[in-house]
């Protein structure tokens, strides 16, 4: 059995556990044992801004999500098998463009001269420009564009699994279509819920290239603070630590999650 | 000779090489560190071409947009791979300070000794200047254009959209002279005066820009009205037809320098390619294949850059006399150091 698994064991030491093993023990040392680099993530109001206004984006972004992704799967869930994988084909389709040119369309639908400015302006019903890029805003929509997938097929996996004889259990009961949906349908999916929710909103945390070219400068997100330890300030031990304290509420709230549904699910699998 | 154009494969060229055995001596090759890019093939064709030929030795080019954390992590392992860098002057200084970079002999250079005291330091040359200014949009400002940081930072006279870099190196500078300070009595800067000043002006900030090409797409779109940017940014997209100009009135001249990493394994082959890399015909080339202007004074006198290109020129005498000259020395000082660190506070208030 080892034999068999040793192969992936040690890829997964390689590319995983050495790395970041590397990365902890940059955090904490140099030129000898210190704590430092720690007293200052926790001290130092900066980095309590930027992991203040990171869960808050997480936040909103799962919020928005799950309010755009659960209408998807539910429909994507009910239609015929034809048509709900051309559903969730146009959900999965903009995983295969990179995030890259996915924030510069952003950018081009969003800024004052872009698309959605302008058609506005046409229409007569703005005078002057919004504001949709550069900020929170901007950072906020191209991030949901970009996780929407991660929400809809964990709901979508959950949803197949949930018997449709109960609906018609209900129904024959004497239940109206929404009462069987709040009664029924909702409580068996808010595994797929909070499966979805926890993809998005770990994968947010450690979102990078979207606020740094949407957010204009001002929306710094901890995967910022991280590059910018090292590029600007070339301290590779701070970075570290900013790292590490983010890989570890990463973990927290996995091992929070693992609580109330089994990790498989939340890792797509089952 | 020639150099080799293999923009982030040098390592595997050096590998092959070195295998199948066609590298003649170690000492007839150098591996030389740019910023990739139209920037890297202008040098090439100007200086680095013509420098391999000349010394006969073999040039390998690699390309990083920031070499300073690679340099940092090269020269830590002991091992290290590059030669010469071409990289911004103040991480040659800090690089100095901090052992990573070989301090030069400036006998074994005469085109460099030739040069002037502020263009050059223990650690580096000057290689190439590019200037950081006020560029506007011609289509908001047809006329009465802002040309001063006072202008930039006057936000009646002047309305409209504006940017800086999310950077306080010229940032800090451009502040106090808008606070009225004279453009060479700006060191030791008043970093207080600089962060309060530039308080005033935040709010009016639409972006704060992270790269050139940021810059560069933020005016040519109209998403900006005026901003602080490269020269060479600016005159590009002018070139393309966008409607825009820039000032040389108070921009913050800026250098890259050439500097040697410490223990580099082709040393002495890399002081005779410093040298030569500086040699003022070299240098006169480098503007006639791109819009920054040469380290190296004596270029001017050439007679290579014509009058009318060398007036385009951020380091041309009479366009440097209306500017700052960035002291590196003070940006790798503690004081330096300490207003840098404070840029990531202010931009999160």
């Amino acid at each position: 059995m080892l034999a068999l698994v040793s192969p992936a064991l040690l890829v997964i030491l390689l590319l995983i556990v050495l790395p970041v093993g590397w990365l902890a023990w940059q955090s904490i040392y140099h030129d000898g044992f210190t704590l430092e680099n720690y007293r200052r993530v926790f001290t130092e109001d900066i980095y309590w801004r930027s992991f203040a206004l990171t869960f808050e984006i997480s936040l909103a972004v799962t919020m928005i999500a799950l309010l755009l992704g659960y209408p998807v799967a539910y429909l994507a869930n009910s239609v015929p098998k034809g048509w709900s994988i051309l559903i969730l084909s146009l959900v999965v389709l903009p995983f295969w463009t990179s995030v890259l040119v996915r924030a510069y369309a952003w950018l081009a639908l969003l800024q004052r001269t872009g698309v959605i400015n302008q058609f506005l302006r046409y229409l007569d019903v703005i005078s002057e420009p919004l504001a949709l890029v550069h900020n929170t805003f901007g950072t906020v929509v191209a991030t949901v564009h970009i996780l929407l997938p991660f929400m809809v097929l964990p709901l979508y996996a959950t949803m197949q699994k949930i018997p449709g004889d109960l609906m018609q259990a209900g129904a024959s009961l004497g239940a109206s279509p929404s009462l069987t949906f709040c009664r029924v349908f909702l409580p068996l999916s808010l595994p797929g819920v909070l499966a979805g929710c926890t993809m998005v909103f770990v994968l947010c945390l450690g979102f990078y290239i979207t606020p740094e070219l949407l957010g204009g400068g001002r929306t710094v997100m901890v995967s910022m603070l991280v590059s910018r330890n090292v590029e600007l300030y070339n301290q590779f031990g701070a970075a570290s630590a900013v790292a590490v304290v983010l890989l570890l509420s990463v973990f927290l709230i996995f091992f929070a999650v693992s609580r109330f549904i089994s990790l498989d699910r939340v890792l797509g699998q089952k | 000779m020639n150099t080799t154009r293999n923009f982030g494969f040098g390592y595997a060229l050096v590998g092959a090489m070195v295998l199948s055995g066609t590298a003649a001596n170690a000492a007839g090759q150098i591996t030389f560190v740019s910023q990739g890019g139209a920037y890297q093939q202008a040098q090439t064709v100007a200086i680095l071409d013509p420098s391999a030929k000349k010394l006969g030795i073999t040039i390998n080019q690699d390309s990083i947009p920031d070499a300073w954390p690679a340099i940092k992590t090269q020269v830590g392992s002991g091992k290290p791979i590059w030669d010469v860098v071409d990289t911004p002057t103040g991480y040659c200084l800090r690089g100095g300070e901090q052992g990573l970079i070989e301090k030069l002999d400036f006998s074994k250079m005469p085109n460099a000794a030739a040069m002037p005291e502020a263009y050059r330091s223990p650690y580096s040359v000057s290689y190439e200047f590019y200037s950081s200014v006020l560029a506007y949009s011609q289509k908001t400002f047809p006329k009465d254009a802002p040309n001063s940081w006072v202008d930039f930072w006057d936000v009646k006279k002047f309305p409209g959209r504006r940017a800086l870099r999310n950077h306080p190196i010229a940032t800090l500078e451009a502040a106090l002279m808008a606070d009225g300070v004279a453009p060479d009595k700006l060191y030791p800067l008043d970093v207080d005066r600089a962060f309060k000043k530039l308080e005033e002006i935040k709010p009016n900030i639409t972006v704060w820009w992270t790269s050139g090409a940021q810059s560069a797409q933020l005016l040519n779109d109209g998403e900006v009205d005026m901003e602080m940017a490269w020269n060479g940014r600016v005159s590009a997209v002018a070139k393309e037809g966008a409607k825009v100009a820039f000032t040389y009135n108070q921009g913050i001249l800026q250098s890259t320098s050439l500097c040697i990493l410490k223990g580099a394994p082709n040393l002495d082959t890399a002081v005779k390619f410093l040298n030569e890399a500086v040699d003022p015909v070299h240098q006169a080339n480098l503007p006639l294949h791109i819009d920054y202007g040469p380290g190296n004074p004596k270029a001017f006198e050439t007679n290579v850059i014509k009058p009318e290109r060398a007036a385009q020129l951020p380091s041309e005498p009479a366009n440097a006399a209306k500017q700052a000259l960035m002291s590196y020395a003070w940006w790798s000082s503690p004081a330096g150091e300490a207003a840098e660190k404070r840029w990531a506070s202010f931009m999160q208030k």
